[in-house]
């Protein structure tokens, strides 16, 4: 009988010598003559651990890791195959306290299945909730995913449901979905990891969505940076349209939904789904003037639903098990659950599926294990490079989207990126205006020109030329920003900026 | 005169498959910029004519986008990510290193057409981090010893 050992393939592990270790892997199995059928599985998202090797025993998973190639022999000498005693032996992987305190509703066979495998995807429960969903009226589809409560996980929270209806009950013979998978901000890998480790639900949940409102066609809006997620996600698109999951007459429903990838050229403001709409027509990724909403008038014109990866990687699971038994976890009016992800500065960095509700303290110290450099945490910065950067005295903040809000704080799509107290923050005010400026589509004035003027005044306050007069400058600049700029590029670079200033005003050379 | 030859035919052949598909540009600028690894200004007229559109269109629309280069890079690109979380983890100092050790500043490419050198904001490796890119190839949790053996390998 052969055995089945699991090495993962998402590009984080790859990062950290996974081919490496699979292909001594395969070489040493050889040379023993063992037979083996090697996965090139999903990420379980501890990426301390990786490459993580885990070896099916009985019925169980047992992970060793990390494991560089040339651990390998060493491993097989141990008894790998039987899932042996050995100082990288970790025990069973469902049972490491990291993964076991999750609560995984849209990763639940990421790192579980064979990304690319459609057997494998339905075996695990995969297409479910397309099957529920084409039983239904497309009224019915929506308000499962209006009652789930889920809200736009790219970051703007906006309800899901509510704009599916809109989209559903405007006339159009072309609607088109959109997947925003131009996931550019710092500290955020669930949308990689998905595309990586579950292509296929994305597929089903894109496909859903397009059944519910009445459109045929849907991109995939992928940002160049992601060659491995390209890959993943052609592969399981080819074999969802050879199933007939995709194109005409989909599973005998009478339904149709062509779906395809486009990728982006490397440019941050594309993930504002007015300029990426615009990139997605084939011209520069200016943003547009809202209204007309993009559900009303989006891609060339016509009705679109653009959602975020993650939003519509959840509706699998909400059209299987229905909208409460999603509403059911969560706080206040932020239901489910929330991938956040852990990077910087942090021991255990990864990604933690949680409901909504967790305090900030906990993720960072219970799952995050505290600094990586063993130095105390300074500060957080959630929700991207235009999230607040987040001091000790608020970490008890529930991770809630309104509870976040109140602190003038954003939960946005959960990315949570450490510092220790060797991080300066002027210095780190002065790059979030230094990247508006690098990354504005130049539409609106406060952006384009008040990222520049901003770093300049921050060159100043930092180098200490009328630091006092410069500092109320910085203000009144973002002031500007925050009230006037067209997007969240530029109305939100005041949050790093401000915070920073706000709670750490020694960096900057003033008094609190 | 091959090499020429060669290249009108990426630009030839990329136009004709691709340009009746809905936004056309960016897929065909990809799929210049994927076979001959940069898009020469001899292609402009030939896309905008294509597309029905001006030279300055499609000019624009090159310029506007960071990844795409109108010169050709050098035999490896390498891409510094310049985010938070790997600053967070010592990315300012890797990044002077990589800056010293190939001898280049960003948007370079060293004398002998070895190495270019990019600067990028995000390779969603935040877990892994400072994090570089070479060609196709992530790398996490780089130090300048890993840097200089990777770079050692491929030739520098």
């Amino acid at each position: 009988m052969s055995i089945t050992i699991y090495v993962s393939a998402d590009s984080s592990a790859v990062s950290l010598g996974a081919d490496r270790t699979a292909k001594a892997i395969t070489e040493e199995a050889q040379k023993r003559g063992i037979e083996i059928n090697l996965v090139r599985n999903g990420s379980r998202g501890m990426y301390w651990l990786e490459p993580l090797v885990e070896v099916a025993v009985n019925s169980e998973r047992i992970a060793y890791g990390p494991v560089q190639a040339s651990d390998v022999a060493g491993l097989f000498d141990g008894g790998l195959v039987f899932g042996r005693k050995h100082p990288l032996l970790l025990g069973a992987t469902a049972e490491i306290p990291y993964f076991k305190k999750q609560q995984r509703l849209t990763f639940a066979r990421v790192g579980i299945t064979d990304p690319i495998s459609l057997e494998d995807y339905v075996a695990h429960d995969g297409y479910r909730g397309l099957e529920s969903a084409l039983k239904m009226s497309q009224a019915d589809v929506v308000k499962h995913v209006t009652d789930s409560g889920l809200r736009g996980r790219g970051g703007a929270a906006f309800p899901t449901g509510i704009k599916w209806n809109t989209v559903l009950n405007t006339p159009s013979e072309q609607k088109y979905i959109i997947c925003n998978a131009d996931e550019g901000d710092s500290g955020t890998f669930s949308d990689r990891m998905i595309m990586e480790g579950d292509p296929f639900v994305l597929i089903e949940g894109m496909t859903i969505a397009g059944i519910a409102v009445g459109a045929t066609q849907g991109y995939i809006y992928l940002r160049v940076e992601y060659p491995h997620a390209h890959i993943a996600l052609n592969a399981a698109i080819a074999k969802a349209y050879e199933a007939n999951y995709l194109g005409e007459n989909i599973q005998g429903s009478g339904k149709t939904f062509h779906l395809e990838v486009r990728l982006g050229a490397g440019a941050y403001v594309c993930g504002e789904e007015t300029s990426l709409m615009e990139s997605l027509e084939g011209k520069r990724g200016l943003v547009r003037f809202k209204p007309p909403l993009p559900a009303i008038s989006g891609l060339f014109g016509k009705p679109t639903v653009v959602n975020n990866v993650i939003s519509l990687a959840s509706v699998p699971v909400i059209l299987d098990k229905g909208g409460e038994y999603y509403r059911d976890f969560g706080m206040g009016r932020s239901r489910g659950t929330l991938p956040l992800q852990l990077a910087g500065n942090l021991k255990h960095t990864g990604l933690v599926e949680i409901a909504f509700g967790m305090t900030l303290r906990e993720l960072l110290y219970d799952f995050g294990g505290g600094s990586a450099s063993g130095r105390p945490i300074k500060a957080v910065q959630v929700g991207g490079p235009l999230g607040a950067f987040v001091p000790e005295s608020q970490f008890d903040t529930p991770l809630d989207y309104e509870a976040f809000a109140a602190n003038w704080t954003v939960l946005g799509h959960g990315g949570v990126v450490a510092f220790d107290d060797t991080a300066n923050m002027a210095e780190m005010a002065r790059y979030a205006m230094e990247f508006c400026a690098a990354e504005s589509c130049g539409k609106c004035t406060p952006c384009r020109i008040g990222s520049t003027r901003g770093y300049e005044v921050m060159d100043d306050i930092i180098n200490n030329v009328d630091r006092e007069k410069n500092i109320v400058l910085l203000r009144s600049l973002c002031d500007t920003l925050l009230n006037g700029s067209l997007c969240a590029l530029g109305g939100m670079t005041p949050y790093p900026v401000l915070s920073a200033l706000n709670h750490f005003p020694a960096d900057f050379g003033v008094d609190a | 005169m091959t090499e020429l030859n060669t290249q009108q035919q990426v630009i030839n052949t990329t136009i004709a498959s691709l340009k009746n598909q809905p936004g056309a540009l960016l897929p065909i600028l990809h799929g210049i910029q994927d076979g001959l690894g940069y898009i020469p200004a001899d292609a402009v007229p030939e896309i905008a004519k294509a597309l029905n559109l001006s030279r300055a269109e499609v000019h624009g629309v090159i310029s506007f986008y960071h990844y795409f280069r109108d010169t050709p890079p050098g035999k490896h690109t390498v891409h510094v990510c310049r985010a938070e979380s790997c600053q967070a983890m010592g990315g300012k100092q890797l990044e002077s290193h990589v800056k010293a050790k190939l001898g280049i500043d960003y948007h370079e490419t060293t004398a002998d057409g070895k190495f270019s050198l990019e600067p990028v904001y995000c390779l969603g490796n935040c877990a892994c981090s400072p994090a570089i890119q070479i060609d196709k190839d992530i790398h996490g949790r780089v130090s300048a010893q890993s840097f200089d053996a990777i770079i050692n390998e491929l030739g520098a």
